[in-house]
Parts: structure tokens; C-alpha cells; sequence
């Protein structure tokens, strides 16, 4: 099981608390029915799937409720950061996970 | 190839077992072949096999990262059923169910394929519609199924229990006869032995790091960690890699990688004798000829490609498995393990040619691959042998999650596929 730094919260809880939310910063358009099928299809079924660092979206259910973001190694599942829902895409990635945990 | 039978066995008795022979050779990778299938799993052997039986194309070679068959091939739990709802799944399934009637006689390999049936329960009224409605599916579509009442389904699996005490008590059961399990690693030799015998090369330990493309877009072949190898045709058969193969040429794919763990009890005398299978309470089991109490869990719900999963996944299975059999309340568990299943949005696979010329994919199995193993080979060594798919993979395109034009199992087909 996951250990899960909620930035709300500020805690570490386990994963049995969150809901894993699909891969986060795809943005859902304004206007949605004037969608291109092709553009449609990359918003809505298209994932990057990535092997190595993902960037996605977590809900702590059962704790504060509220969605944020996070970013995970795919094949360790070791986390290395997590932020605030509407906080940008960070552009560079700590080189230790924990340093940024403790902070 | 020696053929095996009764008189190998007699034969090589008299001379101390001195005169097997390998079941399938390790060439060297030559420069160029006409097919390259990535992936030396279940369907990509199969793909193999039949490629070179039914459409006479043998300068194929299989790359497999690891070992044959080492992936989910080795890791699921070997449950064969054909009972979806849809036509398109009835078609595709049910295709391959009769390919396991006779594969151990085709492939000349004990593949052990065993038609013990596939019992559903029904837990509430729910369950009883839903199962209902496959059932009624089903048989327009010509494959068997039936309904149970709690009594009959207790004596189809006599440690069951019906009891009206229970938590979640069995309501009624639809059950596919013809269901059952087969040998999984079996499935995967036997492929392999096949198609190396008709001059298909199985490379292990060459892992794929790049697709090659020409300047028109078409495929020209694959870089791997034992050097580039030419081909004009690629199948992708990777299975939880199979995006990441496809990222390399430059196709991002409508797929989700999770890990799905399984785990087998300590040996017993038989007590299970069929598959059993709960959407409601989340549970299947069944029981292999060894004697393990086969059991399956779910999907972790984050993407890993770390072939492991939470410990909580498998705990809350056995709750299951408890509840549902009370007698294997003190079984000990011997070994669990993950494989990273591939997933797609409507839960049903894509075989189909890609946007790129020369390249086929065949992937997003997800959590139930293993029973489509000799009809997934045989519809996609079609499709790459006339680059045109066959009408029964047809439905099952890439395209489909622009159309619109969805195989939505995703709500339908049993939760544990």
C-alpha cells in the first residue's frame, strides 16, 4: 500500500484514504460540443501511460475530500512530489523525494 | 519436430530420456525477416504459429524481452470462458474457445485444457438481471450458458455456500459448461515448439528500444539491445508494454497499464470442481490439477508497471473467497504475484492495423487476455499475413475511440474477465 503526502493536509496517510484520479493537466475544453472528434478522442481516451514519471491526480476521500496532483515513478511507485490542484506542472523535479516530504 | 506420444515415451524410457530434443531452437537474430511480432507471450507465439500454418509466411521472428511466455502468459489465473455480452466479444471469444477444443491434438502439446465450466453468481436482484440477460445473449449467439437456482449450483460446486445467513448470499448462478481452465505455460511451449518447428525464430533477451521508421511513415524495422533487426510488417503483441512500444513509433494509444495480482493456497485434494467467479463480492477461484486453490484479486487503481500491488487488494479478495467458502477459512496461501495488464476505456481489446504502414497491434486484454490466447493469435496473424483485418476482429479498431463505435464490455462483461 501507498504512502500519500496529501498538500492540504499536510500528511502522509495511507492509500486506503485516496482515490486515484487518471493522469492530470489535461485540460477540458471550454467548449466541449465544439470539439473535433479527433481532438474529443485525445481529451477523453488518449494516455500517455508513461514508464517512469506520471503525473496525476489524486482525491483524499477520506480525509480533507480535495483533489491535487502528484508525481509518482511508474516502476518503483515511489512518489516524488505532490502540489495543489491548479498549481502548474512542475518543471523540475527534486532529485530527492523525501527532502521535499519533510519540508 | 519428434512428434510426442505414447511410444516416444516407451522409446525414450529403454534409453534414459537421452533422446529429447530441445522444444524450440535459440538462433541468432538474422538481419531482416518478413514479420517481426513483439512479444514472445501467448498471443504473440500464436500469432507466430499461425502465421506460418495458415498463411505459409515461416521468416517470422518472436522478440521477447525476457523469458517465453514470462509475462501475464505465466501469470493469470488460466480461466477459458466465452460468455460476454456483445456480439463482437461473443464472436471473438467464442472463436477462440473452439480452438482450445483440439489444441492439445493440434499443437501435438498437452496444453491440459479442461471443460469443468465457468458458475457466475447472482448475490441480488441485480446480479439475477444482469446474469439473465447474458445468458439470453449468449444463446442467441449460440454459446452455451445457463441459469442455476442456489440448489443446483451447489451441487454443481459442493463447497459453496448457499446459505441465507451469508453476508452476501448466492442468489442463483448462470454457468458456461464448456468453460474451464487450461495449462498456461503450456499454452505458451506449445505455441513455441510450433512455430520454431516451421522455422519461426524466438529470440529471448532482446528487448525492443526503438521502431524504425521510413521517411513515407512506413515500418522498416526495430531497434533492440541486440543490435537493429529489418522488417517490413511489426506486430506489437507487448501487452502492459504495449503502449510504451507504441509511444516509439510515434502512436499514443487509448491504454492504461495496471498491475492485477493473483495467488495460490498450499496444495489440497480436489474439493473445487469448477471455476467459480462473483462480480458482486469480487472473488474467483478455481483449482489446479496440482491442487492450489487458484485465486484471482483485482486491479491496483493507479498506472505501475511494477508487477507487484497492494497488500489490501489481495486481502480484500480473500474476504471474498472466505465468505463465499467458509471451509478455506484456514488455508494458508503459498505465493502471490502481479502482471501489468493493459487496459482500454470500453475494456475490450484492439486488434488492428495502425496509422503506420507495416505496423499491427494487438493489446488492451486487460485483466482477461489469457482465454482469447489461440483466437486472438489466429484473427491477427490474418490481419498482418493480408494487412487486412479478419471480419472477426474487424470491430476491434484503433478508430473506435474516435467513431464513437465502442465495444463497451466495460459495464458487461464480468469483473473479472
Amino acid at each position: 500500500m501507498l504512502l500519500i503526502r496529501c498538500p492540504y493536509c499536510e500528511e502522509e496517510r495511507p492509500e486506503l484514504e485516496f482515490r486515484n484520479a487518471g493522469e492530470a493537466h489535461i485540460a477540458r475544453s471550454a467548449n466541449m460540443a465544439g470539439e473535433s472528434d479527433d481532438d474529443f478522442e485525445k481529451f477523453f481516451f488518449i494516455r500517455s501511460n508513461p514508464k517512469g514519471i506520471i503525473y496525476e491526480r489524486w482525491r483524499h476521500m477520506h480525509g480533507c475530500a480535495r483533489f491535487f496532483n502528484a508525481v509518482r515513478d511508474t516502476v518503483t511507485d515511489k512518489f516524488v512530489m505532490t502540489y495543489k490542484a491548479g498549481e502548474p506542472k512542475p518543471s523540475k523535479l527534486p532529485k530527492n523525494s523525501n527532502e521535499v516530504v519533510a519540508k | 519436430m519428434k512428434k510426442y506420444s505414447v511410444f516416444a515415451i516407451a522409446r525414450e524410457a529403454m534409453r534414459g530420456h537421452k533422446g529429447w530434443e530441445e522444444q524450440w531452437s535459440s538462433p541468432e537474430p538474422k538481419k531482416e525477416y518478413d514479420v517481426i511480432i513483439v512479444g514472445a507471450g501467448g498471443h504473440g507465439l500464436a500469432t507466430a504459429y499461425y502465421l506460418a500454418t495458415e498463411h505459409g509466411i515461416t521468416n517470422v521472428a518472436v522478440l521477447e524481452k525476457g523469458w517465453l511466455g514470462g509475462g501475464n502468459t505465466g501469470r493469470n489465473t488460466t480461466i477459458i470462458r466465452s460468455n460476454y455480452l456483445y456480439d463482437e466479444s461473443a464472436g471473438i471469444y467464442d472463436h477462440a474457445l473452439k480452438l482450445w477444443d483440439g489444441l492439445s491434438q493440434e499443437l501435438n502439446y498437452n496444453v491440459m485444457y479442461s471443460a469443468r465450466g465457468v458458475m457466475m453468481l447472482a448475490h441480488n436482484v441485480h446480479d439475477i438481471q444482469v446474469l439473465k440477460r447474458h445468458v439470453h445473449a449468449n444463446r442467441l449467439n449460440g454459446i452455451d450458458n445457463e441459469w442455476l437456482s442456489p440448489e443446483q449450483a451447489k451441487e454443481f460446486c459442493p463447497p459453496l455456500n448457499i446459505s441465507k445467513e451469508a453476508r452476501y448470499p448466492v442468489v442463483g448462478a448462470a454457468l458456461q459448461r464448456r468453460g474451464g481452465t487450461a495449462r498456461h505455460d503450456a499454452v505458451a511451449w506449445g505455441y513455441a515448439r510450433g512455430a520454431s518447428a516451421r522455422g519461426v525464430h524466438i529470440i529471448q533477451n532482446c528487448e525492443v528500444t526503438g521502431v524504425k521508421r521510413a521517411a513515407n511513415g512506413a515500418v522498416m524495422g526495430v531497434e533492440t539491445s541486440r543490435g537493429f533487426i529489418g522488417a517490413k510488417k511489426v506486430g506489437v503483441v507487448a501487452a502492459g508494454h504495449s503502449s510504451v512500444i507504441m509511444n516509439m513509433a510515434g502512436v499514443r494509444m487509448p491504454l492504461e497499464s495496471y498491475p492485477l495480482q493473483a495467488l495460490v493456497s498450499e496444495p489440497v485434494k480436489p474439493v473445487v470442481p469448477c471455476v467459480i467467479m462473483s462480480n458482486t463480492v469480487h472473488a474467483y477461484i478455481s483449482q489446479s490439477d496440482k491442487g492450489e486453490l487458484v485465486i484471482g484479486a483485482g486491479t491496483d487503481q493507479y498506472v505501475s508497471y511494477s508487477q507487484t500491488g497492494g497488500l489490501h487488494i489481495l486481502q480484500h479478495t480473500l474476504d471474498a473467497i472466505c465468505e463465499m467458502f467458509p471451509i478455506f477459512t484456514r488455508m494458508k496461501m503459498l505465493r502471490s504475484w502481479g502482471g501489468i495488464v493493459d487496459v482500454t476505456p470500453d475494456r475490450s481489446p484492439i486488434l488492428a492495423k495502425t496509422p503506420v504502414p507495416g505496423l499491427y497491434v494487438n493489446c488492451g486484454w486487460g485483466t482477461g487476455g489469457f482465454k482469447a490466447t489461440p483466437g486472438s493469435g489466429n484473427v491477427f496473424a490474418h490481419t498482418i499475413a493480408r494487412d487486412d483485418p479478419h471480419p472477426i476482429n474487424a470491430p476491434f479498431t484503433i478508430e473506435r475511440f474516435r467513431t464513437g463505435r465502442l465495444i463497451d464490455e466495460a459495464a458487461a462483461a464480468a469483473v473479472a474477465h
